[in-house]
């Protein structure tokens, strides 16, 4: 019998680390992933996007290979989890979507645990446990029972015991779901810090974290792909991409938004609430999504016109994401 | 074998975390005496010897056994720590028996602690050590038979009463098979060898030839063998379950 614990640190068979092919999976007579094929870099965090029951947390519990696929097939560093599920346990560092962990154990002896079985011992367990207690900033709550830990900590716990044997792959499962500003912060800065030389699998359903940490996002909805791309790429689809939100001090409305309609580069005015009642709020949606900014500003300035507020986005992922999941528009 | 040593001493080390096994403990010792001194009428018997505390273990087992087998997967797959133990790269059959053995054990130091029993023998006469030996060696293994049928109904649920109510009735068909009451109601309508079959698969016969100091091997096959069937159903349950 081979020794798992012998396997060396993978040597890069590609520059594939995780390549799923047609991946699904029926419950019953409900597909909850159909047919998912994509393929993440090392050095890549794909973040993982859907509504609740999209198939996200599906998919990851297969490409950890605690449930099988009812078809389709994936390799995680070369190892198919078909063939070689122990293997591609060993490249993975999985954290669960609730973060579980055993109540009646200590932090630091839960860590120990989990080392153990990974299989490591004496000195290097040790030096391995102190690093991700340090990483994840939980050694104030080293000799503190789980069951007592906070939501954040318990979290970090789940996140630290997948640190452990420093795996090429990391796939977390929501891992700021229920903490507070300031922990989904440290966390989204420990994932971008440990980002560069691994592979990351990370789902979640707060779009402003695709932005902070994705370099890739990939939307699902009903176990199906329906959006693909870095989080740049997405925006760009958006209604708004490149819209300009004016705000004019003191203007007539109806005279304003016939010269803005007049412009040859926009292809529509919104006229938009304001509070303030000495300003006038208008949203330019330019022709074709380019950019008008230039364009717009040099107008604004040729005719004087007093602006207040001068705001360019370039497109909401929350809409793109509303538009690819519930093929309606915001 | 990886995974077995640490999942073994996390399990172990969790039934003293929790008042279960101090609770288990006092109950079954209290059981036991109860049961010898009060219902056996061990006085009374005028014989220093074991056979009446080792009489009443298969009924005792059928509801402490279930008890400290109900949490063994039905906690893990309440808590969701089951994601995460089956996720470790580690063999599924491993962690099942590693989970097994653990509670075996601690049902073993529990079994252990009745020896102020053996210490009474032999203070009031002197027993042949024979049966004494072989009186717990049998009792401790139809423990780890009722055990891994307690195992394999935790899987098949997350919830701890339904397990514990499961492998008592299992448990308790595997005793009654060998009940004088059933055979003698099966001889009275078919051929003896019928209730003489129907007796082999219960706990009770295999375990009284041992307890009487005859170690025949076949009894320690049936013992040995209802452990290893119940844990490969109980990976094969955990398996359809993730399967589903």
């Amino acid at each position: 019998m081979y020794n798992l614990h012998n396997f060396k640190p993978i040597v890069i068979y590609s520059i594939f680390m995780i390549r799923v092919h047609a991946l699904s999976k029926n419950f019953n007579n409900f597909t909850a992933v159909d047919q998912v094929s994509f393929e993440v870099k090392r050095g890549e965090v794909l973040g993982f996007l859907g509504p609740n029951g999209a198939g996200k947390s599906t998919t990851m519990k297969m490409l950890t290979c605690f449930i099988p696929p009812s078809s389709g097939t994936a390799e995680i560093c070369g190892f198919s989890i078909l063939d070689n599920p122990l293997q591609v346990r060993a490249q993975i560092g999985y954290l669960p979507e609730s973060a579980p962990s055993y109540d009646e154990m200590m932090v630091g002896e839960f860590l120990n645990f989990v080392a153990e079985i990974r299989g490591y011992g004496g000195k290097e367990l040790r030096r391995r446990v102190s690093i991700v207690i340090e990483m994840t900033a939980l050694g104030e709550v080293k000799n503190q029972m789980i069951e007592t830990l906070s939501k954040g900590f318990r979290q970090r716990t789940c996140l630290a015991q997948a640190l452990l044997h420093d795996p090429p792959v990391l796939i977390l499962d929501e891992p700021t779901d229920g903490l507070d500003p300031n922990q989904k912060h440290e966390v989204r800065s420990l994932i971008s810090s440990i980002s560069e030389e691994r592979t990351i699998l990370i789902s979640t359903h707060i779009l402003e974290e695709v932005e902070a940490v994705c370099t890739r996002a990939m939307i699902i909805s009903a176990g199906k792909v329906v959006g693909y791309g870095t989080p740049d790429e997405l925006k760009s689809q958006s209604l708004y991409r490149n819209s300009v939100k004016v705000s004019v001090n003191g203007a007539d409305p109806k005279q304003l938004l016939k010269d803005f309609n007049e412009l040859d580069f926009v292809y529509s005015v919104e006229r938009l609430p304001e509070k303030r009642k000495d300003l006038v709020t208008m949203r330019l949606y330019p022709q074709n999504k380019e950019s008008i900014a230039l364009k717009l500003e040099q107008y604004l300035f040729s005719q004087q016109i007093p602006i207040e507020h001068f705001n360019v986005s370039l497109g909401r992922l929350d809409e793109v994401f509303r538009e690819l999941t519930t093929g309606k528009q915001s | 074998m990886n995974g077995f040593y640490p999942i073994f001493k996390r399990e172990l080390l969790a039934y003293f975390r929790s008042p279960v096994a101090y609770v288990f403990i006092i109950i079954f010792l209290a059981a036991n005496a109860g049961c010898t001194f009060l219902l056996g009428n061990f006085y009374n018997s005028q014989q220093a010897s074991l056979e009446i505390f080792f009489l009443f273990h298969p009924w005792l087992y059928l509801f402490l056994i279930p008890a400290v087998g109900m949490r063994l997967w039905a906690e893990e797959r309440r808590t969701g720590t089951s994601e995460l133990l089956l996720t470790f790269p580690v063999r599924m059959t491993t962690t099942v028996f590693a989970k097994f053995f653990a509670a075996w054990f601690f049902i073993g130091i529990a079994l252990l602690l009745t020896f102020p029993m053996i210490l009474t023998v032999h203070y009031l006469g002197s027993p042949d050590n024979g049966p004494i030996i072989t009186g717990y060696l049998g009792s401790f293994l139809m423990a780890g038979s009722y055990l891994a049928i307690a195992s394999c109904t935790s899987a098949m649920t997350k919830n701890q009463v339904i397990s514990f109510i499961l492998s008592v009735v299992i448990c308790l068909v595997l005793v009654l098979l060998g009940w004088g009451v059933l055979s003698d109601s099966l001889n009275a309508v078919f051929p003896v060898w019928i209730s003489d079959f129907v007796s082999q698969f219960s706990f009770t016969t295999h375990y009284d030839a041992i307890r009487r100091g005859v170690v025949d091997l076949r009894d320690l096959i049936y013992f040995i063998s209802i452990i290893i069937i119940m844990l490969i159903l109980n990976v094969v349950v955990l398996e359809s379950h993730k399967a589903s």
